[in-house]
């Protein structure tokens, strides 16, 4: 992989987010094999905006490769409240980590902080921009349930704003694979997405009704849809509840689909579901820690 | 309308560059591109909405005393596709050109996107690279096809 950042899931080729899951799967299979590859390595964490899955699995990702972390912790009790610009707080921790990881409630700020530091930075979500590793994770994961060849994925929820949305359906367009978005008309996917999809020739399709097309898909990845989108409390209600998997929802589903989400769930996903085979987003979550150790290997070798 | 009422309305100048066929209305934009705001030395002719043959109206920017190259019009070609460049040399026209699409804009225009990264107190530029039918920032990668006028943004 010949990057020095990670910001974006469109910097990858197809062969490079092979090599870095077939990297992930051997460390899953044989983590031990890494327990001191960097040893004495540090990892800046500068998380922004509130994160436990993302902060937690990094954190625990270059532990297992062991190294460890210095954290800026929460927003409040650092310099950024006295008013320091990013660019100047990840040029002072770049002086005392090996790699930063950030993320931040502006789009672009990843891009932007790399212009600035000579070490990696990597992108764990910026605004409603991208989060390329989330999208790593999330390959890895269909890629052992089902595959990454001739399949079709359902992606729902909210596509405007949803940064996992983003890199993940950038990603998909690198690999034999139909995409159906499906989303209430003022969440549809941005113009910036819609353009790249296009340019990639992907086969792509956009609904505002999961019925129609739920008995083809082999995956369906739901997302949050944020109470903050909404002008008032009915609306929300009334499109969180439409866009909502439930037992019910699903007697049309083939036996084999795999739901994925990104977590953290409200109420997209019924907890009915959790024991049911469809349900595939614990075992996604796990996997951020063996596909982190792979991408932070790769990109600290 | 010939080239000899456009000398009545504007005066010929000796040296520098007469920015012609610029889009109706936007004159003071082009020069606020340029960065010309009259605080610098070159005398500056502007002629707005100029009867035109070829547009129906256009606009004509004269700065005396300085030959603008290739780089700095370039940008123009967002808001004046059809603007010409004539760099004048002792009142001759000794190099006429169109203006090219850039492949980058820095600078120039402000990202229409509230949380774009580049609208934050920053120490950075804008930066945009340019499409067939539009701009895209280079920081949150935001599309902008329409109105670009309106997005200029040079202090």
């Amino acid at each position: 992989m010949q990057h020095d950042h990670v910001l974006s899931t469109k910097q990858f080729s197809r062969g490079e987010i092979e090599a870095l899951l077939d990297r992930a799967a051997e460390i899953d299979a044989d983590p031990g094999a890494v327990a001191d590859r960097h040893a004495g390595t540090l990892l800046g964490l500068l998380f922004f905006e509130p994160s436990t899955r993302t902060k937690m699995s990094f954190e625990a990702a270059i532990k297992r490769l062991g190294g460890n972390v210095v954290d800026m912790g929460p927003v409040g009790a650092s310099s950024v409240e006295k008013g320091e610009t990013l660019a100047d707080t990840v040029r002072v921790v770049e002086g005392y980590a090996d790699a930063l990881v950030l993320r931040h409630p502006s789009e672009g700020a990843a891009r932007m902080a790399s212009e600035f530091v000579s070490v990696p930075v990597v992108n764990a979500g910026d605004g409603a921009g991208q989060h390329p590793t989330q999208t790593l994770l999330d390959l890895y994961t269909i890629r052992e349930r089902v595959g990454l060849t001739d399949i079709t994925i359902g992606i729902m929820g909210d596509l405007k704003y949803g940064r996992t949305v983003h890199s993940l359906a950038e990603a998909l367009t690198r690999f034999d694979v139909s995409q159906h978005f499906i989303s209430p008309e003022s969440l549809s996917l941005p113009a910036n997405v819609r353009y790249d999809l296009h340019e990639s020739g992907a086969r792509v399709r956009e609904h505002t009704d999961l019925e129609p097309v739920l008995p083809e898909l082999d995956v369906l990845y739901v997302t949050r849809i944020q109470r903050e989108r909404f002008p008032d409390e009915n609306e929300y209600r009334a499109v969180a509840g439409e866009f909502g998997i439930g037992r019910k929802t699903l007697s049309v589903a083939d036996d084999d689909l795999a739901i994925m989400h990104p977590l953290p769930r409200v109420d997209e996903v019924a907890p009915q579901i959790d024991s049911t085979s469809h349900a595939q987003y614990f075992e996604q979550a796990h996997n951020g820690v063996p596909v982190r150790m792979a991408l932070l290997d790769t990109l600290l070798s | 309308m010939s080239q000899d009422d456009h000398q009545l309305r504007v005066s010929k100048i000796r040296d520098g560059t007469v920015i012609d066929h610029v889009t109706a209305g936007h004159a003071l934009t082009v020069l606020a591109i340029l960065g010309i705001d009259g605080s610098g030395e070159e005398t500056v002719s502007v002629a707005m909405n100029v009867p035109s043959g070829e547009t129906g109206h256009k606009d004509i920017v004269k700065v005396e005393g300085r030959e603008l190259s290739q780089d700095e019009v370039d940008v123009l070609s967002l808001i004046a596709p059809a603007a010409t460049i004539n760099i004048v040399r002792e009142y001759e026209v000794v190099e006429k050109s169109r203006v090219d699409r850039p492949t980058a804009v820095v600078g120039v225009l402000s990202c229409p996107n509230a949380n774009c990264i580049s609208a934050a107190r920053e120490p950075i530029e804008s930066r945009f690279s340019v499409l067939a039918d539009g701009v895209r920032c280079a920081y949150c990668e935001t599309i902008l096809r329409e109105d670009l006028a309106d997005h200029i943004d040079v202090g």
